[in-house]
């Protein structure tokens, strides 16, 4: 707890002091090319025969993943607190790159923990975070996946916490977790209210995010959020089914539990036992989410929705074709929903989607389920 | 009130040594073994029990214990059939059964309910070994009523202002972190522990038991010239890991805590 208490207190001088702001801003505008555009999806909307499908391109961010926003914030963060070296859990493998990339950047020493089913689905990730001079450690435990790699990350904390600070990918964990990484992800939320505002003289009036643990969707929803009129959605994993350990969809088949250090909806057993999940994307196969979605979900400012592997593979096929954007399977789930609803919406509506990442990363894995030998 | 892990401190007191207090998974390496092996430890000398709840998810442990919680989930261990294995222990012993067990299992049970089932099996303490002490006040008021006491961690990171805290929850004793870091077995101990102890017990004015890593009859001896008891739990999981449900099991494991209970002697 006193770690967690030290980084609360740091992150909070951080965010007050203007040199810190700046020093951010800078980053962000001149290393990893923010602010992002949204580019309007003419030939998608035109597909799809409804509301106008507006892309917020967090694909084009530096490392190809709003993953780097909080990365290099909390990178900075932890040089700050006088700490040489960070670790950091990876599922699909972006934010592992992402916090490699940052700590090359910065001169810190980076270790990232992955489970070994994510590191045989992102092979060409592990191989990225080892050319930026991350070591990459394989988790052999559990489901193999990001909830045991979070355990990991957590136990080298614990064990090293005075050299090292435990860069966490979601707005997942304990406080100040939640808040913080939301708060470095709010950027993407901010700019595209502007930039829908000035490109369509109105707000969408849908929003769409995938949910994992739930970054890139708080970071969009944040501005969104005191916009009674714009509905916001969540996409969660549907994997292959509604039985439970098939799937990654909290908000369908969860209960209230404590996971990591907060109480959100778990998947879990009846005996309190945490279950496997499944889904296409390693990014979102978490079997719990974000505190702060779980109080969107109860408050009902926020509705969460479940789409399955196949649906979300005919997303990536669909943006890949019709625009020229290979997304990130991850996003395919967001753009699945949109395919859903798009065709019921007036063609004077419009729906802004986080495109949160792109999918060179998925290319491989996505010929091995379509038995394409590359 | 907590009788018997009180009595359990006292009586190791008065023979001039540190109460023995070995841990092993509940359900490893099956749930029918658990009651055996506990009776095995009594006779080897345990002065208190700290029985550990399988959970999916161990984040506070090494892997030794991570694996023994496979084995127990493997063979359908659950939090009910724990509170199980302690009714059937109860039958036989009155010695203290600590459960070790992360807050999801206990939050699914029903903390109330739990507290309920755990008194009447015969549960003495329960260490929630993921809530930390400012979330603790409403398990620690269930777990009040039914007589049970709250055993908190203090890690060597604490600040005073956390010691503190926990003063007002603690039980009988409080189980202190011999170093910062996941169970499991270590080479060495560290340096300053002592003081550390000291400092603990003062701030805290209960018994302190130490833990974490410490894994040879050595360490244990030396723990016990300054702490109040000794928690020995990895040296012993890997043992029934390494031998696995055979006949020998009760035995050898028996004459392994031995080795550590009789290295609680104070000089």
């Amino acid at each position: 707890m006193a770690p967690l208490e030290e980084l609360t207190l740091a992150w909070q001088e951080a965010r007050r002091d203007r040199a810190f702001r700046r020093e951010l801003a800078d980053l962000l505008e001149n290393y990893c090319g923010r602010p992002t555009p949204i580019s309007y999806a003419a030939r998608l909307t035109k597909h799809l025969g409804g509301a106008a499908v507006y892309l917020k391109r967090e694909d084009l961010c530096h490392t190809g993943a709003h993953k780097i926003n909080n990365a290099l914030a909390q990178c900075l963060l932890a040089r700050r607190m006088g700490k040489a070296r960070v670790i950091a859990e990876t599922g699909a493998g972006q934010h592992g790159v992402a916090v490699a990339t940052a700590a090359a950047l910065l001169g810190l020493r980076c270790r990232v923990y992955m489970g070994t089913e994510d590191e045989r689905r992102q092979a060409l990730n592990v191989y990225r975070m080892k050319l930026l001079g991350a070591e990459v450690v394989g988790v052999d435990a559990g489901a193999r996946t990001l909830k045991d790699a979070i355990n990991e990350s957590l136990r080298d904390w614990v064990a090293n916490v005075a050299s090292t600070h435990y860069v966490l990918g979601s707005v997942l964990g304990p406080h100040p977790y939640p808040a913080m990484v939301r708060d470095f992800q709010s950027v993407i939320g901010s700019e595209a209210l502007l930039q829908i505002r000035k490109q369509r003289r109105s707000l969408p009036r849908l929003v769409v995010a995938c949910v994992g643990g739930g970054s890139n969707a708080a970071g969009i929803f944040t501005a969104f959020v005191p916009y009674r009129q714009v509905e916001l959605v969540g996409v969660e994993a549907g994997g292959r089914g509604t039985r439970l350990g098939e799937h990654a969809a909290r908000f369908a088949g969860g209960a209230p539990g404590v996971l990591h250090g907060t109480r959100s909806y778990v998947l879990q057993d009846h005996d309190g036992l945490i279950v496997q999940t499944h889904s296409v994307s390693a990014g979102l196969d978490y079997p719990a989410v974000g505190p702060e979605h779980a109080w969107w979900h109860d408050s009902r400012r926020v509705s969460y929705v479940r789409v399955e592997d196949g649906e979300a593979l005919d997303a990536f096929h669909l943006l890949s074709e019709l625009e020229g954007i290979v997304p990130a399977l991850e996003t395919a789930h967001a753009l699945a929903y949109v395919a859903r609803v798009a065709p019921r919406m007036g063609s004077g509506d419009a729906i802004l989607v986080s495109l949160s990442g792109r999918g060179d990363k998925d290319v491989t894995e996505v010929a091995r389920l379509e038995g394409v030998a590359l | 009130m907590s009788g018997r892990i009180e009595r359990a401190f006292t009586r190791a007191r008065k023979a001039k040594r540190a109460a023995f207090i070995p841990y092993i998974t509940a359900g490893d390496p099956t749930p029918g073994r658990t009651v055996v092996l506990a009776l095995a430890l009594e006779r080897a000398g345990a002065d208190i029990l700290e029985l550990g709840v399988p959970f999916t998810d161990p984040i506070a442990d090494g892997p030794t214990n991570q694996r023994a919680a496979e084995r127990a989930l493997a063979g359908g261990t659950t939090l009910s059939g724990v509170l199980g294995m302690v009714r059937e222990l109860r039958y036989s012993t009155e010695l203290p059964v600590v459960l070790f067990t992360y807050f999801n299992p206990v939050h699914a049970y029903g903390m109330a309910r739990f507290a309920v089932d755990a008194a009447a099996a015969g549960v003495d303490g329960v260490l929630l070994t993921d809530a930390p002490v400012d979330e603790a006040a409403m398990a620690h008021e269930a777990l009040q009523r039914v007589g049970i006491e709250l055993v908190l961690l203090v890690a060597p990171t604490s600040t005073r202002a956390r010691v503190k805290a926990v003063r007002r929850l603690a039980g009988s004793f409080v189980y202190f972190v011999a170093r910062a870091g996941v169970t499991g077995a270590r080479a060495s101990l560290e340096e300053g522990l002592e003081e550390q102890v000291r400092l603990v017990r003062k701030l805290t004015k209960v018994r302190v038991a130490v833990g974490f890593g410490v894994s040879t009859p050595d360490q244990v001896t030396q723990i016990a010239q300054f702490a109040d008891g000794v928690v020995v739990g990895s040296a012993l999981v890997e043992r029934i890991g390494k031998l696995g449900d055979v006949p020998e099991l009760p035995g050898e494991v028996e004459a392994l805590a031995r080795s550590f209970a009789v290295a609680t002697r104070r000089k």
